[in-house]
């Protein structure tokens, strides 16, 4: 198993070589791209190093790995892509958490290099890139292998850890080349039609335990709350009732008078309080008392009226300034020409991320304060790290950047605005500081996943096919409401409209895992649902005979009709819905099964199948962990999680009023297959999550004949449903 | 000075007695295998054992923690030895991990009490913590898994 080393951040290449005996290879970022060179070579000034391999005699390795962990297992998975290619025995991989270094340590995203792990993105961005780098160091010890034994390298072969020459029967470990070879000056090149077949795979598709697991099970792994530094103190930030009100005063001497506290500080949005120990902040916490300036943007907001009436109106008014999400065909001759139109309306609550975490970190400045290091759980190392550079105004290398696990993350850690808080806080007090959002402050001040309404209508034609289709959503938060608003991945309507209608309310709002896919496929498949029962046809056969869909979408539809045995009748009491979804990529299917408590109005989900095209599986049991956990999250926020907003205030506080999925309302089932494919490695972080939705509404229909138009499903709003 | 035992050990607290056992342990003892995740009572990841039974240690005061006999995560087993936290890595149960501390202290009253529990029992036993990367099935599994051995 792999060990990890997770606190040794700043490995500086020095660091990193230090001493040691054996092979070192380091990164180069030239004018070809990321490559592996020679230690020599590196030092061209040109180019930006850092390294990603060591090999010592002892016949140890020690991989870098650039992925940030905040469950998903990327942090494992990531370098057993470079470690297959070198044919590594992972029993001695260690792995070290690469630096916040993104020139070194990126991906390629959009003609730059990052090291966010959003989206879903770490398997399926690192991918290749890890396994050209990883032949390539194989190819130095076959290389070395040949030349010590007077061969030619080309009949020489690996098995894990070890250079094979079969014809002379002789082996040597890649720890014994490693005490004599050198790094050549000139790498080799690899191309990726020199990389293994997937039949030859010894580590991806077989099982490797995640590398952080063990600490996980005795309490070793450490998250930022849990930094302990010499001389630090504790704080933590109060901000408005109304999001992003700044403060005009406070009872400062008041707050000073209580034991322990060391200094109140103010901040933009925010006022934070500093004392020797976190019960003296809590304490400080309840007396405080902010005055906060008039005028915040969301001063005076209702979600609730927004959601129910102001949305519809803006709907309705011809006016409204629509932006195109997407166009194709002839729309409006689609709907003229239609035997029949079918129209539906959705809409969904606000969101929180409720990572188990609460956002937390610790900065420590050095006597002169032109340095500041930093301990936080971030999913993205390289922009955070500018980002707490520019707050400070110092340059990226001032700040020192220690990543550490993160306990849930979910979207929200992409931005570290408690990070910068906390920068300021310590410079501010002039001590370690490590600062803690109380839960009730991290759901005040969160950002949630919008709320939003949907209009949706679809046009069939004389061949009772779906011809046309209308879809515009309204809601705040531009992107964050039309991520996979468009059906182009698994259906083919030839005219399509879809459209986004802004709003602005001064909330705070970000990407919750999934980000818009939740709430549209929602819409969508709910729709499509409801054609297929108003034509009388199975849900199933509907798409295919009624919906031209695409090979992927069959694929799944097909493997999930069979995992789930959709047409063998269930208990009395029991009923399937069905949903697609893509992600990322990814292009899954999924059943549930529920029973209705129809006094509570309580749906109870017991069994979930899920199908899923995610291109090569490189840990089938991650994979399989991940979509089970998007399953369960998503299904939190169907039937549960609301969050709403009375002028311009959060009204929920803390999990008894803002309630998430408990074991007991979890399915007892669930069964995932991943189609046996041999294209890239797609995302699978968010799958799981956006079919769960319309597979409820629609086996809640099944089971009642009502439909359900409003996420999440509350007891309220689903007796509502079962009285119309 | 608040004196309990923590983990086997004699330890004397210098905080004052309203303050929740959880800091005490997180930040005053540095055993930070403890989490903090709503300071109300709600979430069960700082769950402890205090004379052997489980308790949410953000709801405890200092004071009448005094005396008693403290076991976190970190005094469970010496090398991470203990059936459940075995079962937990046999079934790769944590994510992101910061619950685990709390669901493995609750599972491990369940089996003292209950060494062969029901699926329903394990549900209800362990319902008041909550797992946001929702690793229940997980959790239920290596409880599972674990029954007999404690």
């Amino acid at each position: 198993m792999g060990n990890i080393k997770l606190d040794t951040a700043q490995i500086s290449r020095r660091h990193f070589l230090g001493g040691a005996a054996g092979l070192t290879f380091v990164i180069s970022i030239g004018p070809k791209g990321t490559w592996l060179v020679a230690d020599a070579a590196a030092k061209a000034p040109e180019y930006a190093i850092g390294a990603w391999v060591r090999i010592t005699p002892d016949n140890q390795l020690t991989i870098i790995t650039p992925a940030a962990e905040m469950g998903q297992g990327s942090m494992t998975g990531v370098p057993i892509a470079l470690a297959e290619e070198l044919d590594a025995d992972w029993s001695t991989v260690t792995l070290e958490m690469a630096p916040a270094d993104p020139a070194t340590f990126g991906y390629n995203r959009r003609g730059g290099k990052v090291m966010r792990i959003t989206g879903s993105r770490a398997i399926r961005s690192y991918f290749e890139q890890m396994r050209l780098a990883g032949a390539q160091v194989r190819k130095v010890l076959l290389q070395a292998a040949a030349e010590e034994w007077g061969v030619d390298a080309s009949t020489l072969v690996t098995e894990p850890n070890t250079v094979v020459d079969r014809l002379n029967k002789r082996k040597l470990s890649y720890g014994e080349i490693a005490s004599f070879a050198t790094v050549p000056a000139a790498m080799p090149t690899v191309s990726t039609d020199e990389l293994k077949k997937v039949s030859e795979f010894r580590l991806i598709g077989n099982p490797v335990p995640r590398a952080d697991i063990p600490a996980k099970v005795d309490g070793s792994a450490k998250f930022s709350i849990d930094v302990q530094l010499p001389g630090m103190v504790y704080a933590s930030t109060v901000h408005a009732p109304v999001q992003l009100a700044e403060p005009e005063s406070w009872n400062d001497s008041e707050v000073r008078r209580i034991p322990g506290v060391i200094d109140v500080v103010r901040l933009d949005k925010g006022v934070a309080i500093v004392a020797d120990t976190f019960e003296h902040v809590l304490a400080a916490r309840r007396v405080l008392a902010v005055d906060w300036k008039k005028g915040a943007p969301a001063e005076g907001y209702d979600s609730e009226k927004a959601l129910e009436q102001d949305y519809m109106a803006m709907a309705m008014d011809r006016q409204s300034p629509r932006r195109s999400v997407a166009e194709t065909g002839d729309v409006t001759n689609a709907f003229a020409s239609a035997v029949k139109v079918y129209k539906a309306d959705f809409r969904s609550d606000y969101c929180y991320h409720a990572q188990m975490e609460p956002l937390n970190a610790v900065a420590r400045f050095n006597a002169a304060g032109d340095k500041v290091e930093i301990w936080e759980g971030t999913q993205s190392p390289g922009g955070s790290r500018a980002a707490i550079a520019d707050a400070l105004e110092f340059e990226f290398e001032q700040v020192i950047h220690h990543q550490m696990y993160m306990g849930g993350a979910f979207g929200r850690r992409s931005i570290t605005d408690y990070t910068i808080e906390t920068a300021l806080i310590a410079r501010a007090t002039k001590r370690p500081v490590k600062m803690i959002w109380t839960r009730e402050e991290d759901l005040a001040f969160a950002m949630f996943r919008p709320q939003n309404l949907q209009c949706l209508e679809a046009a069939l034609d004389d061949d009772g096919k779906i011809a046309g289709w209308r879809h515009c959503v309204i809601g705040d938060g531009d992107r964050l409401i039309t991520s996979g608003i468009n059906i182009e991945d698994y259906y083919t309507i030839p005219n399509r409209l879809i459209e986004q209608l802004g709003a602005s309310h001064g909330i705070r709002l970000k990407h919750w895992r999934a980000v818009a896919h939740p709430f549209n496929i929602f819409a969508i498949e709910s729709l499509v649902d409801e054609i297929a029962a108003d034509q009388g046809l199975d849900p199933l056969e509907f798409r295919r005979k009624r919906l031209a869909m695409t090979p992927k979408a069959e694929a799944v539809f097909d493997a999930v009709e069979k995992l789930s045995n959709w047409h063998t009748p269930r208990p009395d009491g029991r009923a399937l819905g069905l949903s697609v979804t893509e992600r990322s990529g990814s292009l899954g299917a999924g059943v549930v099964e529920i029973s209705l408590d129809r006094e509570r109005g309580r749906i109870r989900v017991h069994k979930v199948w899920a199908a899923i095209d995610g291109g090569i599986i490189v840990q089938p049991d991650m994979a399989r962990a991940n979509v089970e956990s998007g399953i369960v999250y998503g299904l939190s926020s169907v039937l549960k999680e609301r969050a709403t907003i009375k002028n311009g205030a959060v009204v929920q506080s803390n999990f008894h009023d803002y309630q998430v999925l408990k074991m007991s309302e979890a399915p007892e089932e669930i069964h995932v297959e991943f189609l046996d494919r041999e294209t890239s490695p797609t995302g699978l972080g968010e799958i799981g999550n956006p079919f769960i939705g319309a597979a409820v509404a629609n086996a809640f229909h099944a089971l009642t004949g009502k439909r359900l138009y409003h996420m999440p499903f509350t007891p309220e709003r689903v007796r509502a449903a079962l009285q119309t | 000075m608040i004196k309990l035992r923590v983990n086997g050990k004699s330890v004397a607290v210098a905080a004052e007695p309203d303050t929740p056992l959880l800091w005490a342990i997180r930040e005053h003892l540095k055993l930070t295998g403890t989490k903090y995740g709503c300071g109300a009572g709600h979430c069960g990841a700082c769950v402890v054992h205090v004379d052997g039974r489980a308790v949410k240690s953000c709801q405890l005061s200092l004071s009448r923690a005094a005396g008693s006999d403290v076991t976190t995560i970190e005094g469970l087993s010496p090398d991470a030895s203990h059936p459940l936290q075995k079962a937990w890595i046999a079934e790769q149960v944590p994510q992101c991990g910061y619950c685990q501390s709390g669901q493995i202290m609750k599972a491990v009253e369940l089996l003292e009490k209950n060494p062969h529990p029901s699926r329903d029992q394990i549900v209800r036993h362990m319902d008041s913590v909550i797992c946001r990367c929702g690793t229940y099935t997980r959790i239920v599994s290596a409880i599972q898994r674990a029954a007999g051995e404690v």
